[in-house]
């Protein structure tokens, strides 16, 4: 059993323990703690995200092969940290002015951000199960962290009732291919599938595990809960739940998707394809009539997570890649949005409707620049970052044959482009009403820089992330 | 009549099933949904006690374990996030969860 070993995990258990302290430190303190206690986390965070490259070495398990890191782990890792502090640090000035700034707030993000390292390290039924409720009952929590409102609390509500069912089926399709193959490791499964035929009882059980993982990247049919726990959880969480989770879960479903269960890849291909267009078309189409920017982003996560699910559908080594690259170019991207939308503040009261936005270019002009830079890119305008995630996406399919599915993305993002050209013209082109408050906060003006310049200029070198997520690929792939 | 693997297959699938319609048939009350949730949990414990047994393999009944532990934290967690809720609409019936709508 050299596999025994705790190593691979110590990102992990270090920031599970640290955790623990901070939550000592924070309850003898009291609420005074608060004001550091994000700093805390944050450099807790940083120091996890330089360890994690540092302890993989090629490909290792950890606790019996429950626990596996690979380059590709480390990639998704590092994204799902970059976001995690990133929100942690745009919820600080928000948080102090709404007054609901609490302790505990930082801790709920660190305990979701291990939940997250889990899944996308999970080499086993049971740690993939462990890892997603671990993530998902502190994001509860944090959906429901303004307690004394009624929409925040039924955002929780909401999020929890249909995440709990979410659970259960991906439960009852573990149980399901627990029995009918009789192992729940990743690589007995693969061994398994790889020498039979597969049985019915298996199928249905693969089928349950995709609706389950589909329900945590938020693809339709399992869209649901998304635009109303958006909408109603406080901005800065919205903004952790449209970015580092969605890096988990979206990671955790290709390891899934590709390592145990490739070998059935012609069975659960058409599943993958289906979600995929319906959730492009629904994030296209249902948009158009919001009038909540927090809405309208939460369809636009929709229909991104269904062009990511494009390079799942090919199954391929580059299709991954071209997920990889999606995501590492769709989190910078979403981060800066979510911190305009947090700059659109009245008064000193929160404003959510996308008509705030008009004429805006007139009186914060630097913020509506940074919203046009995130929006072109969303829409998949060159120069900009998003256009070359959604053209690493579509390559690989057209590569694979899936045509129709090309055609589809393509189509779609032009309908979807509707919706963020007419944020864009009703910045620039609409009277202006009354400016925003200022000054924005220091963290958010730095946030919306960095994000905004590697949005900006990401087409000057692509090759140090194409090339890593090519690595990351390549490690799944058994390269 | 012996009780095989099929007959504890079938109870945990209506179990199972039973508790999705209770989640989305109610409308009455949010308690109940959690006890659906709970249905299903249970549902699933059946299945891998069953296939545990069936395959003389010792997972299954850790995986149970495992699965016991988190549905105690999150029906913990569902209960407080539902005592929020009721300080802030004094209601929990289904039909009032609709603030926001789309």
């Amino acid at each position: 059993m050299d596999s025994l070993t705790m190593m691979p995990a110590l990102p992990e258990i270090f920031l599970a323990v640290a955790g623990m302290a901070l939550l000592m430190f924070g309850v003898f303190q009291g609420d005074k703690s608060r004001h550091w206690m994000t700093w805390a986390v944050v450099a807790c965070l940083v120091i996890a995200g330089a360890a994690v490259p540092q302890l993989a070495d090629g490909r290792s398990l950890a606790f019996g092969g429950l626990f596996i890191t690979d380059p590709f782990a480390v990639f998704m890792k590092e994204l799902v940290l970059i976001g995690a502090v990133l929100a942690l640090i745009m919820a600080t000035g928000f948080n102090e002015r709404e007054k609901i700034a609490r302790f505990e707030f930082p801790i709920l993000v660190l305990y979701a951000t291990v939940g997250m390292l889990l899944m996308i390290s999970a080499n086993d039924l049971i740690a993939l199960y462990v890892g997603i409720e671990l993530q998902s009952l502190c994001l509860y929590v944090l959906a429901a962290f303004r307690r004394d409102t009624g929409r925040s609390s039924e955002a929780g509500l909401k999020y929890f009732v249909l995440g709990a069912l979410s659970s259960g089926m991906l439960l009852y399709g573990a149980s399901l291919i627990y029995g009918f193959a009789g192992t729940t490791r990743f690589d007995g499964l693969a061994e398994v599938l790889a020498g039979n035929d597969i049985s019915l009882g298996l199928i249905v059980g693969i089928v349950f595990l995709i609706a389950g993982l589909a329900f945590k990247v938020s693809a339709v049919p399992f869209h649901m809960w998304t635009p109303d726990v958006y909408e109603g959880a406080p901005t800065p969480v919205t903004a952790f739940f449209a970015s580092a989770p969605k890096m988990a879960a979206m990671a955790l479903f290709i390891r899934v998707m590709i390592e145990p269960l490739g070998e059935a890849a012609t069975d659960w291909r058409q599943i993958i394809v289906f979600i995929s267009i319906a959730s492009m078309l629904l994030g296209a189409f249902a948009a158009i009539w919001q009038t909540n920017i927090k809405r309208l982003l939460a369809y636009s996560s929709i229909g991104h997570m269904g062009y990511a699910l494009i390079g799942l559908a090919a199954g391929t080594e580059e299709g991954v890649r071209g997920i990889l690259v999606y995501l590492a170019i769709y989190l910078p991207m979403v981060i800066g949005t979510f911190a305009c939308v947090m700059c659109m503040r009245r008064q000193g009261r929160m404003v959510e409707g996308i008509e705030d936005l008009a004429g805006i270019a007139r009186t914060n002009p630097g913020m509506a620049l940074a919203l046009a830079i995130f929006m072109f890119s969303m829409a998949g305008i060159p120069p900009l970052a998003g256009f070359f995630g959604k053209l690493y996406i579509f390559l690989p399919a057209i590569e694979s044959g899936l045509y129709t599915l090309a055609v589809i993305g393509v189509l779609s993002s032009v309908v979807g482009a509707f919706y963020y050209l007419r944020i864009v013209k009703l910045m620039y082109f609409d009277e202006a009403s009354e400016a925003f408050d200022r000054p924005m906060g220091r963290e958010l003006s730095l946030i919306l820089v960095v994000t905004g310049v590697f949005t900006l200029f990401f087409f000057v070198s692509p090759e140090p992330l194409v090339g890593n997520a090519a690595a990351a690929a390549a490690a799944l792939f058994g390269g | 009549m012996e009780i095989g693997l099929a007959h504890y297959l079938t109870v945990a699938a209506i179990l199972f099933a039973l508790g999705i319609f209770g989640i989305f048939l109610n409308r009455k009350n949010v308690i109940i949904i959690l006890m659906s949730i709970e249905l299903m949990l249970l549902a699933v414990n059946i299945n891998l006690v069953a296939f545990s047994a069936h395959l003389g393999d010792l997972v299954g009944q850790i995986f149970a374990m495992f699965v016991l532990g988190i549905a105690a934290a999150e029906a913990a967690i569902g209960l407080a996030i539902l005592v929020v809720y009721f300080r802030n609409r004094g209601t929990i019936a289904v039909e009032d969860l609709n603030v926001m709508k789309g």
